[in-house]
């Protein structure tokens, strides 16, 4: 009983938070800019908490995840744009796809590559994402609409602000509830010393592969919402750079805290426009030397993080210690 | 929603907007001023910004102040969204200027409809700019002739007047421009009883071409088409002459540039180019140009340049004509130009939104250009 | 044939610029188990301080060389001084983030007006280009040069690896750093000659990409660092001759992509060759299969 009560109060927070963002946006409250840099900074929270998945709580490490972004990106507007259209429902259909698709190469790559130890599992992913690089390049090759090296245009802008908080919000909790449950203490546990774990009965590599599918499917959550909030995607966005961006922010917000990787995440998107903006014309270059300054003095100071292992309340529910 | 109150009031704080006085107008610039065509972002902004200058220094346009903003987009289709993004959704332009190569503008022509700005680029040559998918997105023009007239162009120039019978092309599968002349070649070549005996790809960021070179000159052409803009050009024509190829290299407007000597040398000695104006025209408009241009930037104007100048005062003859600084007014404005008389010769916006235009060919001779002839459309 | 073998040529001139770049990488992880994001911009720094000596300073070629060697290992020791060294006792992957955070630096400085500049620059080449011909094939001057250069390089690595006291140490310390320290080896010294060493070939390297391919530009190390790393796992990563062989397999599979499919999979077929070689021999080509402890 409890829980139907919570699954309704939590729909009713999420649903009014969608709607107040989309009446903030549909009347110029804000202005568009803003509102756009917010929804990436949303959508790059769902991608973080995917590789957050992967490589904090299961200790994979993962440098192909842009790769994966790309896929359901693709994926995503490949079938918004073929079916063409503006319906909402079309768009769902388009985000399960972008899902799907990632998680079924996820589960293709994973297979053989998991059994690979850390840095050689980082450098195979790396090599995978460069080879997804290279595909999306030349994917028109196979299917015109995809626009390959040149870029696909013309997708429906159909990531409304609703929609961005409220799959967020989803996502959230949905990732709050799995790492908080058995399944999650079993990642964490593969983290620490697989073996181990292996002798206590935990199907470690079935645990493994499905760590990273799933941190790979909200990569192609969060790839299919992107697609359809900028309607331009390039195969440059999808390549190593990017993969590092996000890695960088896991790193930064903590390794295995979730509340570390939202506001890292936010943080990030807002210190790349903040920087854009405060920065006088003719020094708009400092912007890159400066993040990468930034960076390492947070790492020679902090290097477990800004958040460490404190989680804030919302994230602790459920956890013990 | 504590959370979400605390983020809304920040964003009401961020949200700045300005308002407008009804004596500006804002007009946006997207220009390559960094990345691999630097000395055509140069150019553009140098013209762009005195004819901006001209006119406020005349009174403005339809008694509005211009207001330039000027966005770097390093040749990149993303930054040049990003760039587009902000001066139509930030800066609140009403018009803008770019991008300059095709395929930065092609991402913001798209962004230029949706937002409804009529946006003008003075040298994206590619049809998809202001027709993709068999739709005309008429708030976009351009200034300039288009890649299916400069391909025949050239394969008329190949086949007529140097009698060359197999081609070589080498493109930039990663850049709409270059694939999409090398189409238009190839195809009017073959048309005109020519072979293409190699047709190949490489990317945006290969510096390494032996392996091209050598099925080039393993095909036996007698003439290399390098459809692609000058740094690249400058580096493959190098390698070419490395490799033994004798071959003719000829290329269209994306070679137009000082530096293309400067990179490739005496490789590029005796190569055809077409473009879409000669500072050695004689025409009273072409020399007023070129002399107020090396006055104020000390160098002679190039083609893109000039074109960025036509483009400018385009757009802003439109504003005049509307009256207005509406954008759907100007766009109306714009579509409805006949007859203006720029630099680069006289212009009409055609149904599509595209200037029809003669070509000039350009052949280098002592690492300088020399002006050829004139092809009319 | 002919045809093959001079793409095979082709694809050795590549490898070889790759080998050098790839030494450094697989010295360094030896030494102190980081990828070193940062050695793809040490790359380009001394492509580009070959560029401007040769175009400012004017010097002779072997000159050139020697400025390329100093230039790229001070930056390097400088590196590990300032960014790598504090991080050592930390989390791997800090120092991971901080090499990465070095990288990032050095190529977007650079790129500043005030420095190296953000454009595309054409790298002099103080000598005219001939090539000899083999039965149809030929060999530009550009090809002996780097393959003498490489040779020489190699083989001066393997002197001072295996013939001095200072190559003992660094095999001591890559082997069991702690225990190095235990018998008297001064570990910070050796960790900085190998960084500085490994630099050194670097900018070899940079030197002989500039004068192959006469375009530079900051971020041109990028793509080269990411193959020649890949090389040196696919070889065995912390073994020379590894590195060495896996950089003449990514010259030749990009080469021989190019040149029978498309150059536009260049990037792609490397790696799809070096997943395929991890997944049969986990620790590369020539790699030691290591022990783990439980």
């Amino acid at each position: 009983m409890r829980k139907i009560s919570d699954l309704a109060k939590t729909a009713a927070v999420l649903a009014a938070a969608a709607a107040t963002g989309q009446l903030l946006d549909s009347f110029g409250f804000v202005n568009p800019y803003w509102v756009q840099i917010f929804q990436l900074g949303c959508i790059m929270t769902i991608s973080a908490l995917g590789l957050n998945i992967i490589y904090g709580f299961t200790g994979l490490f993962s440098l192909g995840h842009a790769a994966f972004y790309g896929i359901g990106a693709y994926a995503a507007a490949y079938v918004m744009k073929s079916y063409g259209g503006e319906s909402h429902l079309l768009f769902l259909a388009a985000l399960a796809a972008g899902v799907g698709c990632s998680a079924s190469v996820a589960c293709l790559v994973g297979l053989p590559v998991l059994r690979l130890t850390s840095d050689y599992l980082g450098i195979a992913t790396l090599g995978f994402g460069i080879i997804m690089k290279v595909l999306f390049d030349n994917a028109d090759g196979v299917l015109p609409i995809l626009g390959g090296a040149r870029g696909m245009t013309g997708i429906a802008k159909m990531t409304t602000v609703s929609w961005t908080i409220a799959i967020l919000g989803i996502v959230i909790i949905f990732v709050r509830n799995m790492v908080r449950s058995s399944y999650g203490r079993a990642l964490v546990s593969i983290r620490e010393d697989a073996i181990a774990a292996g002798s206590i009965g935990i199907a470690t590599f079935r645990c493994k592969l499905a760590g990273f599918v799933a941190g790979c499917a909200l990569a192609g959550l969060a790839g299919g919402l992107y697609a359809h909030l900028y309607a331009f995607l390039h195969p440059s966005n999808f390549d190593f750079f990017k993969s590092v961006d996000v890695l960088v922010i896991v790193v930064l917000g903590g390794l295995g805290n979730l509340s570390g990787t939202v506001a890292a995440s936010f943080g990030w998107i807002l210190l790349l426009e903040v920087l854009r903006v405060a920065l006088p014309p003719g020094y708009m270059e400092l912007r890159w030397v400066l993040i990468p300054v930034l960076l390492i003095v947070t790492m020679l100071l902090r290097p477990q993080g800004l958040f460490g292992s404190r989680e804030i309340r919302f994230f602790r529910e459920g956890l013990d210690s | 929603m504590k959370k979400v109150a605390a983020v809304a009031a920040a964003f009401l704080i961020l949200a700045g907007c300005k308002p407008q006085t009804a004596k500006e107008i804002r007009i946006g610039l997207i220009t390559p001023l960094t990345g691999d065509v630097k000395t055509f972002g140069e150019s553009v902004k140098n013209a762009f910004e005195m004819a901006v200058d001209e006119a406020n220094k005349a009174g403005g346009v339809a008694g509005m102040r211009i207001i330039p903003f000027i966005e770097d987009d390093r040749n990149d289709p993303t930054e040049a969204s990003n760039a587009a993004n902000k001066l139509i959704k930030q800066d609140r332009v009403q018009a803008i200027v770019g991008s300059v190569t095709s395929k930065a503008t092609i991402p913001v022509s798209d962004l230029a409809q949706s937002g409804k700005i009529p946006a003008i680029t003075p040298s994206a040559t590619n049809p998809k700019v202001t027709v993709a998918d068999g739709k005309r997105k008429d708030f976009m023009f351009r200034a300039c002739f288009i890649d299916p007239f400069q391909g025949k162009v050239m394969a008329k120039f190949a086949r007529e007047a140097l009698f060359k019978e197999k081609a070589a092309v080498l493109y930039d599968a990663s850049n709409d421009y270059s694939k999409g002349i090398a189409e238009y070649f190839s195809d009017a070549f073959r048309l005109m009883g020519g072979k293409v005996v190699a047709y190949e790809s490489y990317g945006k960021d290969d510096v390494d071409f032996s392996a091209l070179l050598t099925k080039v000159k393993a095909s036996g052409a007698d003439i290399v088409f390098l459809p692609d803009y000058y740094n690249k050009v400058g580096l493959i024509a190098r390698q070419a002459r490395e490799k033994g190829i004798g071959a003719s290299l000829i290329g269209p407007d994306g070679w137009d540039s000082p530096d293309l000597v400067k990179i490739a040398g005496e490789a590029v000695e005796g190569g055809y180019f077409s473009n879409h104006y000669s500072p050695d025209d004689t025409r009273p408009e072409v020399v007023a140009w070129v002399k107020k241009y090396k006055e104020k930037f000390g160098q002679t104007p190039d083609a893109l340049g000039t074109l960025a100048y036509d483009a400018t005062n385009l757009l802003l003859e439109a504003i005049r004509k509307a009256n207005s600084g509406d954008p759907a007014k100007i766009r109306d404005a714009l579509a409805s130009i006949k007859g203006f008389k720029g630099v680069t010769g006289e212009s009409a916006m055609d149904v599509n939104g595209n200037a029809v235009k003669s070509a000039v060919i350009l052949q280098i001779v002592n690492g300088k250009q020399k002006f050829l002839k004139v092809v009319n459309p | 044939m002919e045809y093959f073998l001079q793409q095979v040529l082709n694809g050795l001139q590549i490898g070889f610029v790759y080998a050098l770049i790839a030494l450094g990488y697989t010295m360094v992880y030896g030494i102190v188990r980081l990828i070193n994001f940062a050695h793809g911009d040490v790359f380009m720094v001394g492509a580009f301080i070959g560029l401007y000596a040769i175009e400012r300073l004017q010097l002779p070629l072997a000159a050139v060389f020697l400025l390329a060697v100093l230039g790229s290992a001070l930056l390097a020791i400088a590196m590990e001084r300032v960014a790598y060294r504090p991080l050592r006792e930390a989390p791997k992957i800090a120092a991971l983030i901080t090499a990465i955070g070095v990288s990032l630096f050095l190529e977007y400085f650079t790129a500043l007006r005030q420095v190296f500049g953000p454009n595309y620059y054409s790298f002099p080449r103080p000598f005219a280009v001939f090539s000899w011909e083999f039965g149809g094939i030929s060999v530009t001057n550009i090809q002996a040069i780097i393959f003498l250069v490489t040779l020489c390089s190699v083989a001066l690595l393997r002197f001072i690896v295996h013939r001095t006291r200072m190559g003992k140490a660094m095999r001591a310390v890559s082997h069991d750093h702690v225990t190095a320290g235990l018998m008297g080896v001064n570990v910070d010294l050796v960790i900085s000659f190998t960084f500085g060493l490994g630099a050194a070939l670097a900018g070899i390297g940079g030197v002989l990409y500039g004068i192959a391919y006469p375009q530079v530009n900051t971020f041109m190390g990028v793509m080269p660092g990411l193959k020649a790393f890949t090389a040196a796992v696919l070889g065995g990563i912390g073994s020379i001759p590894g590195a060495v062989l896996g950089a003449l397999i990514m010259g030749q599979s990009e080469t021989l992509t190019a040149a029978y499919l498309s150059s536009t999979y260049r990037d792609g077929i490397a790696f799809v060759i070096l997943i395929a070689v991890l997944l049969l021999r986990p620790t590369g080509i020539l790699g030691v299969p290591g022990t783990e402890k439980v």
